[in-house]
C-alpha cells in the first residue's frame, strides 16, 4: 500500500490499515522534511509559543517503526503509471503500488499578482509558521488579507504578541464562506475589542515592497503600510498528479462516497479531493476541515483493503480566536430556517433547519469549551436526520440527549 | 495508600455525565455511567491541556469537547485520534450519597 502525502489524512490512513490488520508494506511518501505534524497549531497556540512555534507530531518515529510504517520525507511522488500500477519519487526510484492513497492536501491560493516579494506570506507549513513568526512582535504592523480562519486566527496570534494587525476583506463581511453572520458578528467584535482594523468588502488593487515594508493599495485607493503582509485568501487542492495521470477532477480529484478516484486502484482523501455528502443528498463537497481529513484517512484505509463502506461522517470544524471556541457541524447553507439556543457567558448555538424541520448543521460560539457538548450533540441529530422540535431547541434547559433518544 | 477524598455527592452527576472535580491544584472528573456505577480519571485531556468535563459522556466512552478524542472512562484506554496516551484513572466508591475518590 502507498500513500502519498505524511499530512493529517495520509498519517492517519497508514495507522489506520495497521488497525485494520494489513500486514504488508505500507509505505507514506511525504514532501515535507519533518515528521507528519498537526497543521491547526500553526496559527494558534504554536504561534504564540514564547519560544517559537514548535511542532506538534501526528505520531514520533518510535510510533511509525512499532507500526511498521515506512515514512519516506522530503520525498515527492513526481508522477503516477496507473497501467503499471507505480509512482516515480524525486529521489528517481519508482514504487509499486496494489493499491494507491493520494492525500495531497491543499495549497494557499495565492494573489494573482507578480514579484510580491519576501515580505508576503501566507501560511500552510511550519516553515511558513516559522518565517511569519519571525516578523511578528510587539509594535510591528502586520496587514492579513483575507478575513477567513486562518487570517483572523494569525490575526489573533500576531495581537497576542503585541504586533499591530489590519485585517482586509474583499467581501462585505469576513467569514463569509460557511459561518452565518450572527456567529461572524462575534468574531469581528472580539478583534474590535483588541484592536485590530478590520476593513470589509475592499479588494487588493496592488502591493509593492520598497525593501523595507510593503504597501498595500486597496480598491477605493486607500494604502495600508505594514512590516508584513500575510495572505490568506483560501486554498486550492494539490491535483497535479491525478490531472498528469489523468484521473477525474471535479473542484480536486473527484472520488466517489467510498473515497474511490475514477480509478479503482487509486483513492484520494482529505482537502485534495471532492466527494458526495450522503447527509445532503450526494452533493458534492471539498472540505477543508481536521477531523474530515482524520475520518477520510481511516475509511480510504479500510476501502483500500476492501471495505466497502461508504461516507456517512457530518462535517465538522472548529476556530480559536483569543478566548472563543467556535464550532460548526454540518454546512450551515443547507439550512432554510434558523432556531438559536442561548447558553451561559454570552455563548450561543444557531441550528440550522429545513423548511421541513430537519436539522441540517449547527454552528455555535462561545468562551473556552462552552458550545463543545451541544454542538457534538446536534451532530449526531444531524447524522439521524431527526426533525427535533424548535421549541426544546431553543430552550438551554431542555438537554440535547433527550432528543437523541428520542 | 493515600486516603479517600470526598468529591461530591452522587446525585450531583446525572447518569451518564461527567463532572469537574479539583483537590489540591489537581483537577479529576468523576463520571457516572448509564449502569449507574462511578468512575475518575485525570481531568484533563492528553493531547492538549483541556478540561474532559465539558465533554459528551456516551456509555464507556467520554469525548473530549475540543477535538473529539475519546477514551474509555472506566480503563482510561485511548480510543480514537487524535489521542494515543491513555488517561490515569482513580478507585471510586460510593458510601451514604456521597462519591469518594482515592487518589494516589
Ligand atoms: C494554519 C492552519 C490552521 C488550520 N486550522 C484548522 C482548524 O482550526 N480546524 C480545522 O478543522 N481545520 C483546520 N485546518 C485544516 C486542516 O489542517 C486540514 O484540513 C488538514 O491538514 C488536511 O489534511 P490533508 O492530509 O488532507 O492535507 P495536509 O495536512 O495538507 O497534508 C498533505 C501533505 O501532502 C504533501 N504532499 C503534497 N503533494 C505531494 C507529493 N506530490 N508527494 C509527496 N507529498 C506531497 C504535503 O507536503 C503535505 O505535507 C487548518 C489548516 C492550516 C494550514
Ligand atoms: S484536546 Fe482533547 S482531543 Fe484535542
Amino acid at each position: 500500500m502507498v500513500i502519498i502525502g505524511a499530512g493529517e489524512c495520509g498519517t492517519r490512513a497508514a495507522f489506520a490499515l495497521r488497525e485494520a490488520g494489513y500486514d504488508g508494506t505500507v509505505t507514506l511518501v511525504g514532501a515535507e522534511a519533518h515528521l507528519p505534524y498537526e497543521r491547526p497549531p500553526l496559527s494558534k497556540e504554536s504561534m504564540v509559543d514564547p519560544e517559537a512555534p514548535s511542532i506538534k507530531a501526528i505520531a514520533d518515529a518510535a510510533r511509525l517503526a512499532e507500526h511498521h510504517i515506512d515514512l519516506l520525507g522530503s520525498t515527492s511522488a513526481t508522477s503516477i503509471d496507473r497501467a503499471n500500477c507505480s509512482i516515480r519519487l524525486t529521489n528517481g526510484s519508482d514504487l509499486d503500488y496494489d493499491k494507491l492513497l493520494i492525500a495531497t492536501g491543499s495549497l494557499p491560493r495565492k494573489l494573482p499578482l507578480q514579484g510580491l516579494g519576501l515580505r508576503c506570506l501566507d501560511l500552510r507549513t511550519f516553515d511558513d509558521a516559522l518565517a511569519i513568526r519571525a516578523h511578528l512582535h510587539a509594535g510591528s504592523h502586520i496587514a492579513v488579507v483575507g478575513g477567513g480562519f486562518i487570517g483572523l486566527e494569525l490575526a489573533a496570534s500576531a495581537r497576542n504578541l503585541g504586533a499591530l494587525v489590519t485585517v482586509i476583506e474583499a467581501q462585505p463581511r469576513i467569514l463569509m464562506r460557511g459561518v452565518p453572520a450572527e456567529i461572524a458578528q462575534v468574531v469581528h467584535e472580539a478583534h474590535d475589542a483588541e484592536g485590530v482594523d478590520i476593513i470589509c468588502g475592499d479588494g487588493i488593487a496592488s502591493i509593492e515592497d520598497d525593501g523595507a515594508s510593503v504597501h498595500i493599495t486597496l480598491s477605493s485607493g486607500q494604502v495600508v503600510a505594514a512590516d508584513l503582509a500575510i495572505i490568506g485568501i483560501g486554498a486550492l487542492p494539490v491535483t497535479a498528479l491525478a490531472e498528469t495521470s489523468g484521473l477525474a477532477l471535479n473542484n480536486g480529484i473527484a472520488v466517489d462516497a467510498r473515497l474511490r478516484t475514477s480509478d479503482p486502484h487509486i483513492f484520494a482523501a482529505g482537502d485534495c479531493c471532492s466527494f458526495p455528502l450522503a447527509i445532503y443528498g450526494d452533493r458534492r463537497v471539498r472540505l477543508e476541515s481536521w477531523r474530515s481529513a482524520q475520518e477520510h484517512g481511516v475509511l480510504a484505509a479500510r476501502n483500500m483493503l476492501g471495505a466497502e463502506e461508504a461516507h456517512a461522517a457530518v462535517p465538522w470544524f472548529w476556530s480559536d480566536q483569543y478566548g472563543l471556541t467556535l464550532q460548526i457541524a454540518g454546512l450551515p447553507d443547507e439550512g432554510e430556517l434558523t432556531v438559536r439556543r442561548d447558553l451561559d457567558d454570552g455563548a450561543f448555538i444557531l441550528f440550522h433547519l429545513k423548511n421541513d424541520g430537519r436539522l441540517v448543521a449547527a454552528s455555535g460560539i462561545g468562551p473556552g469549551n462552552a458550545v463543545a457538548r451541544d454542538i457534538r450533540l446536534a451532530e449526531m441529530l444531524i447524522g439521524k436526520s431527526a426533525r427535533p422540535d424548535a421549541v426544546a431547541l431553543a430552550s438551554p434547559s431542555t438537554k440535547l440527549k433527550s432528543l437523541l433518544a428520542a | 495508600m493515600s486516603d479517600w477524598v470526598e468529591a461530591c455527592a452522587a446525585d450531583d452527576i446525572d447518569e451518564e455525565d461527567v463532572m469537574r472535580f479539583d483537590h489540591a491544584g489537581r483537577t479529576f472528573a468523576i463520571y457516572r455511567s448509564p449502569q449507574d456505577e462511578f468512575f475518575a480519571t485525570d481531568g484533563l485531556c492528553t493531547h492538549e491541556q483541556i478540561h474532559l468535563s465539558q465533554g459528551l459522556v456516551m456509555g464507556d466512552i467520554i469525548e473530549c469537547p475540543k477535538h473529539n478524542g475519546r477514551f474509555n472512562y472506566k480503563t482510561g484506554a485511548a480510543r480514537g485520534a487524535p489521542v494515543c496516551v491513555s488517561l490515569k484513572t482513580y478507585p471510586v466508591k460510593v458510601d451514604a450519597g456521597k462519591v469518594f475518590v482515592q487518589l494516589g
